[in-house]
């Protein structure tokens, strides 16, 4: 692997130099967990475990689930209750997965507003991002087929509400939402090609991680300074980097073990706390819940789908220059749509040559007023289609394409950076104070 | 289609006014002390089996719980109850056996009836089906320390019948203090002194409905006790497995690191 200089392995004995000679796997995982790291990074940087870790818990107890469920719209409720019910452990298995949905999107978010905070977006790093930002849509694709599996009503009206989306596209909406849906509304085919994805994208994510992972040791990490580890020599960038194992295994499985006694208060004391009542209602396609609310992770973009109603101007503008092609309900999906592709485009959108927020005097209020915006948006996708949280959702979707669109472009010209430290090491030794000997034991 | 459903679906409104409404918030729910509250709660077995009682009397009637295998009432942290008991109660049920193309006495292995009365729900999850607690500012943080309130909210429900009555349609409605919307097509089936105890209990309107409620809670979520057992031991041994990797991860790092100087 190309990058920071650093020690490879060696295999000594002759069985190790057998097998390296023909499969050079050990020299892949030794470089891969040896792999020199910033030694400056913070604790925002543990995010990157705790999404593999909830990767690996989907699959392991989403594999389990598959053993006795059954999709099928007459017996899915009832296989799920028997989980619950009869299965050894099945509650528990059952209860992990949900809520590991939920930590799995507590992570990606934290993840993101990181690398938005730190500039991890810029150059070098575009393809890290655009990975990451497909993980991410497949992570939404994968959660919302698995919310329909256990066939509740929250389950039917999301996945009619959801795939109607499509429906909004001009001419070919209809027949694409049909095809998506298997026949002409939510019933059995759906069910079934949901759970037939919903199994499969997991393990295409998997697939994206280990992408994801080998654009950003090809590039090594950013770190809380934006600041490049010097590459001149093995020694100098010895000076600016630790070996991933132990330093930052240890570190991040402490913060693992952290997250993990929350998580499993939160299973094993409020495991339905995220969740909706009505999922445990079956589904019934004669009922329509009086609101309906999709899960948490997905409410930021869900108010920003219903902001954009026939009232405002730009909808109207929009309308009157298409001839009426794009409506509101089409202006909304594309505007929901937009709110992720222009935070996917944020390494080109973004005009500063400095990567990390500490050194952008004006970015920084921007950024937190990003944050903030994040949850409101999150907190009106939650309530009623009416006044004055209509109002309150354009704003905030407003600002959140101001931001992408507007912002970020401009403080790049206008703004003017702090002095950065000139190296990884300065930064280091200015917060934790210089190491007694100048090299660390071991 | 998506029109047509939401035609079909504004229709079912109008039909099934209570079921839809349902979902909403808005009725008041009181704040019942139930025995299995908080992570260290557990089910009161003589309540529960109190609550089958009165669910088996007044419930069984109208309602259903076709996802509760009768077995599961001899399970321990449940209502516990011997398996000859077990046994007689499931002969209470006739269920329709496929082989015999013919009912007969209900066994421990089946499962309860569902609803006789079709407009009455299936009660197997109700108690999850339903927040007590919302708010404030929809915020849902009330649930995270009054818990979700499905249980108050049918005892909130049983107990809070106002006396009114009106008719629409043909179907009679009474007001509840505790039903979205404030009109329900259930008539009170509690009053006091309906249900008679052997040993005696209290049985006025409020400890039934506190005692059924309980019940439900159980049959919605049968394995709550091993599953605050295992959030407890998980908890314990994930904080013990924190406090060793931090002191781990502080040993190591401390030879990178200096004494702090400015
Ligand atoms: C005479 C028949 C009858 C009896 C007996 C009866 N119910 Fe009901 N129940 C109904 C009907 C009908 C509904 C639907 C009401 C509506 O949706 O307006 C209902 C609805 C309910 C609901 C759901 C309310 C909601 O939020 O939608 C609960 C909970 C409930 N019953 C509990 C009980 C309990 C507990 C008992 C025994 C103490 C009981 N019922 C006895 C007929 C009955
Ligand atoms: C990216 C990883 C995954 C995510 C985010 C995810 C998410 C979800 C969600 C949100 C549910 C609904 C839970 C509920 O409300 O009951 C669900 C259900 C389900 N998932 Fe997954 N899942 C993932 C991976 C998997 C995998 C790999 C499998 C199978 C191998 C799987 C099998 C199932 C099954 C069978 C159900 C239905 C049972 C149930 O509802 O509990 N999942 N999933």
């Amino acid at each position: 692997m190309s990058g920071i200089p650093h020690d490879h392995y060696e295999p000594t004995t002759n069985g190790e130099k057998w097998l390296h000679k023909r499969l050079p796997i050990v020299g892949l995982l030794y470089d891969t967990i040896m792999i020199p790291t910033p030694k400056n990074l913070n604790w925002m940087w543990i995010w990157g475990i705790i999404l593999t870790f909830c990767l690996a818990l989907q699959i392991a107890t989403g594999v389990v689930l598959v053993m006795h469920y059954t999709p099928h719209v007459d017996l899915a409720f009832s296989s799920v209750e028997h989980i619950m019910r009869n299965v050894n452990g099945g509650h528990m298995i059952r209860y992990l997965h949900m809520n590991g949905a939920s930590l799995f999107f507590v992570a990606v978010y934290a993840h993101i507003f990181r690398g938005l905070y730190y500039g991890s977006y810029k150059a070098p790093r575009e393809i890290t991002w655009i990975i990451g930002m497909l993980i991410y849509l497949l992570m939404m694709g994968t959660a919302f087929m698995g919310y329909v599996l256990p066939w509740g009503q929250m389950s039917f009206w999301g996945a009619t509400v959801i795939t109607g989306l499509f429906g909004a596209i001009p001419f070919i909406g209809e027949a694409i939402q049909t095809w998506l849906l298997g026949g002409p509304a939510v019933d059995n085919a759906t069910l079934n090609r949901f759970f037939s994805l919903h199994y499969l994208l997991p393990f295409v994510i998997a697939g994206l991680v280990i992408v994801h992972i080998w654009a950003f040791h090809t590039t090594g990490n950013n770190n809380p300074t934006g600041v490049d580890v010097r590459r001149g020599s093995k020694e100098e960038a010895a000076k600016d980097t630790v070996p991933f194992w132990p330093y930052f295994v240890i570190k991040d499985l402490f913060a693992l073990a952290v997250i993990l006694a929350v998580f499993w208060a939160i299973v094993g004391f409020m495991p339905n706390y995220l969740g909706h009542p009505d999922n445990y209602i079956e589904a019934n396609p004669l009922v329509t819940p009086a609101h309906i609310v999709p899960e948490w992770y997905f409410l930021p973009f869900y108010a920003i789908l219903r902001a954009f109603t026939s009232e405002v101007w730009v909808v109207q503008f929009a309308s009157f220059i298409t001839g009426g092609i794009v409506d509101a309900k089409f202006f909304g999906v594309i505007a929901m749509f937009g709110a992720i592709i222009a935070m996917a485009l944020a390494p080109w959108l973004d005009t500063s040559s400095v990567r990390s927020g500490r050194y952008r005097p004006m970015f920084k209020w921007w950024f937190w007023l990003l944050v903030i915006d994040f949850f409101a948006l999150m907190w009106l996708g939650a309530m009623p289609a009416e006044e004055p949280y209509a109002s309150f959702s354009l704003i905030a979707s407003a600002y959140w394409f101001a931001y992408f669109l507007v912002i970020l472009p401009l403080l790049g010209v206008i703004e003017k950076p702090l002095p950065q430290p000139a190296t990884i090491e300065e930064d280091f030794d200015a917060h934790y104070g210089k190491a007694s000997q100048s090299t660390p034991a071991e | 289609m998506f029109k047509k459903l939401l035609v079909s679906a504004i229709a079912a409104i109008a039909i099934a006014p209570g079921a839809a409404m349902a979902a909403g918030g808005a009725g008041h729910v009181e704040d019942f002390e139930f025995s299995f509250e908080g992570p260290f709660g557990s089910f009161d077995q003589n309540q529960l089996q109190r609550g089958l009682q009165i669910y088996t009397e007044v419930c069984a009637a109208c309602h259903g719980l076709k996802q509760v295998p009768i077995r599961t009432l001899a399970d321990e942290g449940g209502p516990n109850l011997p398996a000859d008991q077990v046994r007689a109660y499931a002969e209470f049920y006739e269920v329709y056996d496929p082989e015999l193309d013919d009912l007969r006495p209900a066994k421990p292995t089946d499962h309860f009836p569902g609803s006789g009365l079709e407009t009455a729900p299936d009660l197997s999850m109700m108690a999850k089906a339903r927040a007590g607690f919302h708010g404030p500012y929809g915020l849902g943080l009330n649930q995270l320390f009054k818990g979700m309130g499905g249980a108050e909210y049918i005892a909130s429900l049983l107990s809070g019948y106002t006396g009114e009555e009106k008719e629409e349609a043909g179907t009679i409605f009474y007001e509840n203090t505790a039903f979205p919307g404030g009109w329900i097509a259930m008539a009170p089936p509690l009053s006091d002194e309906l249900v008679e105890f052997a040993d005696g209990h209290a049985n006025d309107v409020h400890h039934l409905a506190a005692d059924v409620s309980a019940f439900l809670m159980w049959t919605a979520e049968p394995k709550m006790m091993a599953r605050k057992q295992a959030g407890f031991v998980g908890v314990l041994f994930l904080t013990l497995l924190s406090v060793l990797l931090y002191l781990t991860n502080k040993r190591i790092w401390a030879p990178l690191k200096g004494k702090k100087t400015s």
